[in-house]
């Protein structure tokens, strides 16, 4: 692959428009930002609500 | 010593054969499946005669596939829940040559009457009879590697409830080189093309499956009972 | 050395080091992740046939890489967890299991995304993406099973057989789908992704974003293990106090 453009620097608006391919490059960045963000959270959620399963079973005096 | 293990193998093997006399449906369920969906794929695609074909080596090792899952569950179900599969651990003899000679007639009773049974099934897609024996071919060193994998899948699943559907799942992916190089002999061969490095592929896959898998069975089998 | 791997055996202790190292992999995560991504996204200039739609291979490469690195990591631990029955292995080969799953679904859907404007369908049946959708199923296999065992110990035994299992067919399914792809091969689509020599000025994000994946997966992989000690200790005294201090 080699380089195909005039100018070194994309415009702002050049930018978002990919050469037309907005809708594919958009598509793959932000479902892979999603994904990962998603993947990021999911164990602070889980951690959260471990650490209030934990605290329930305390005060109710069970045996863990 | 090499006698008593041999007269073991013998008298787990014999056990096996007249179990499965006595559940007939346990391993002809399996086959009847094996033709019924196979016949469903003319009618769900039409009965010209040149598309069947084409797409029979396909479809019969794909419902081969499928035909082999059935039957998979019943491996080790049955010894699991009476109790006689602990026993087999605790025997002094080699774990894994004694499960190698359970899949051995699971094979018998499952792999082998589906390799008798798919000349017929070459005559409702058109396969003439050199491609059936290629078919043939492919099957006889295909389907015992399905069995000996499969067993890897029963094995680890052999103590849940619902184990059975999580079996394909495990299995199949691992089914993919054994479908790819059999169903594509099959077709090569109707393309004039030599086979003999096809059967050579599937042939080291069975040599690998025999050494391997009845390692990770015995494994399997060890975590599923304790 | 020896001493020190030991330790890490306990779960407690597992679980304050992992701690200890989440910041020196999270924040470089941010700041690599960052970096590769306004390099391939504004400095890399275009491609000459795809114009700017290669822009994709920054997520689908490291992507498709991680997916098979993650499992070699799954593996490794299972092996790990079988021959010294180390728990801290089992919780790293469970929790690798998400982590690899998401990488190879990305590696799918970014890969159909950017043979969309290539070949003009959304999926076609190369080796690349062939393999991938296996390895999706052997992930998806290997959660099930997980899954479907009560006891915790009987779970980590069966899985970790099952990845060991499934490491051992990743080749040969790989060399299978891709002697199966060059078979049916038409005239029409030559798809050489990756074949081809590729421009330094795109190496470098590739490598930066490839890196940042890695630190990426490490992050996530040391907040899911945290979480399956909690777990899995939940009725230790050290779980009690680290609750009442958080």
């Amino acid at each position: 692959m080699g380089a195909g453009r005039e100018r070194a620097i994309m415009t702002l608006s050049e930018f978002f428009y990919m050469d037309g391919y907005y809708l594919y490059v958009w598509a793959s960045y932000g479902l892979a930002l999603v994904v990962m963000l998603a993947l990021f959270i999911s164990p602070v959620r889980r951690k959260r609500q471990l650490l209030k399963q934990l605290g329930r079973k305390k005060r109710r005096g069970q045996r863990l | 010593m090499i006698n008593t293990s041999t007269h073991a193998l013998k008298t787990l093997l014999w056990r096996d054969f007249t179990l499965a006399a006595r559940n007939k449906s346990e391993w002809m369920n399996p086959l009847l499946f094996f033709i019924f969906a196979a016949v469903l794929f003319p009618l769900g695609i039409g009965p010209d005669t040149v598309i069947l074909k084409q797409i029979a080596p396909g479809i019969i090792w794909v419902v081969a596939l499928l035909a082999a899952l059935l039957s998979l569950d019943t491996l080790f179900r049955a010894d699991y829940e009476d109790g006689s599969l602990e026993q087999l651990t605790l025997s002094p003899y080699s774990f894994s040559s004694l499960i190698l000679g359970k899949i051995a007639v699971h094979w018998l009773l499952t792999g082998l009457p589906l390799i008798l049974l798919s000349p017929l099934l070459a005559t409702f897609f058109h396969l003439d009879a050199a491609a059936t024996l290629i078919l043939m071919q492919t099957l006889l060193l295909g389907t015992p590697v399905l069995s000996l994998i499969g067993a890897i899948g029963s094995a680890l699943t052999v103590g849940l409830k619902r184990g059975s559907m999580l079996i394909s799942l495990l299995v199949l992916p691992l089914y993919v080189p054994v479908l790819i190089f059999g169903a594509n002999a099959v077709s090569a061969s109707t393309a004039g093309l030599d086979i003999s490095g096809h059967l050579m592929l599937i042939g080291s896959l069975l040599v690998l499956a025999i050494t391997l898998a009845p390692l990770a069975t015995a494994a399997a089998l060890r975590a599923s009972i304790g | 050395m020896l001493q020190a791997i030991t330790k890490l055996a306990s779960l407690r202790n597992f679980y304050f080091f992992c701690g200890k190292l989440l910041p020196w992999f999270a924040w470089p995560t941010l700041i690599l992740m960052l970096v590769g991504l306004y390099w391939g996204l504004v400095e890399a200039p275009a491609d000459y046939q795809q114009k700017d739609s290669y822009r994709i291979i920054f997520i689908h490469v490291p992507a498709a890489w991680m997916s098979l690195f993650v499992y070699m990591v799954m593996a490794m631990s299972a092996a790990a967890s079988l021959i010294w029955k180390t728990k801290a292995s089992e919780v790293v080969a469970n929790s690798c299991a998400p982590v690899g799953a998401a990488f190879t679904f990305l590696a799918l859907a970014t890969g159909s995304l950017w043979g969309k404007p290539m070949w003009g369908t959304w999926w076609e049946w190369d080796a690349r993406l062939t393999s991938e959708l296996v390895l999706l199923f052997l992930y998806l296999g290997y959660i099930a099973l997980q899954s479907a065992f009560e006891d915790k110990r009987t779970a980590a035994r069966a899985t970790a057989i099952l990845a060991i299992v499934g490491v051992v067919n990743i080749p040969i399914i790989h060399y299978s789908v891709e002697w199966w792809f060059t078979l049916h091969q038409g005239p029409t689509v030559q798809v050489l992704k990756g074949k081809q020599a590729m421009d330094t000025s795109m190496l470098i994000p590739l490598m930066i974003m490839a890196t940042a994946f890695k630190f990426y997966f490490v992050t996530v992989l040391l907040m899911f293990s945290r979480n399956e000690v909690l777990e899995r200790e939940s009725h230790t005294k050290w779980v009690q106090e680290e609750r009442e201090r958080l």
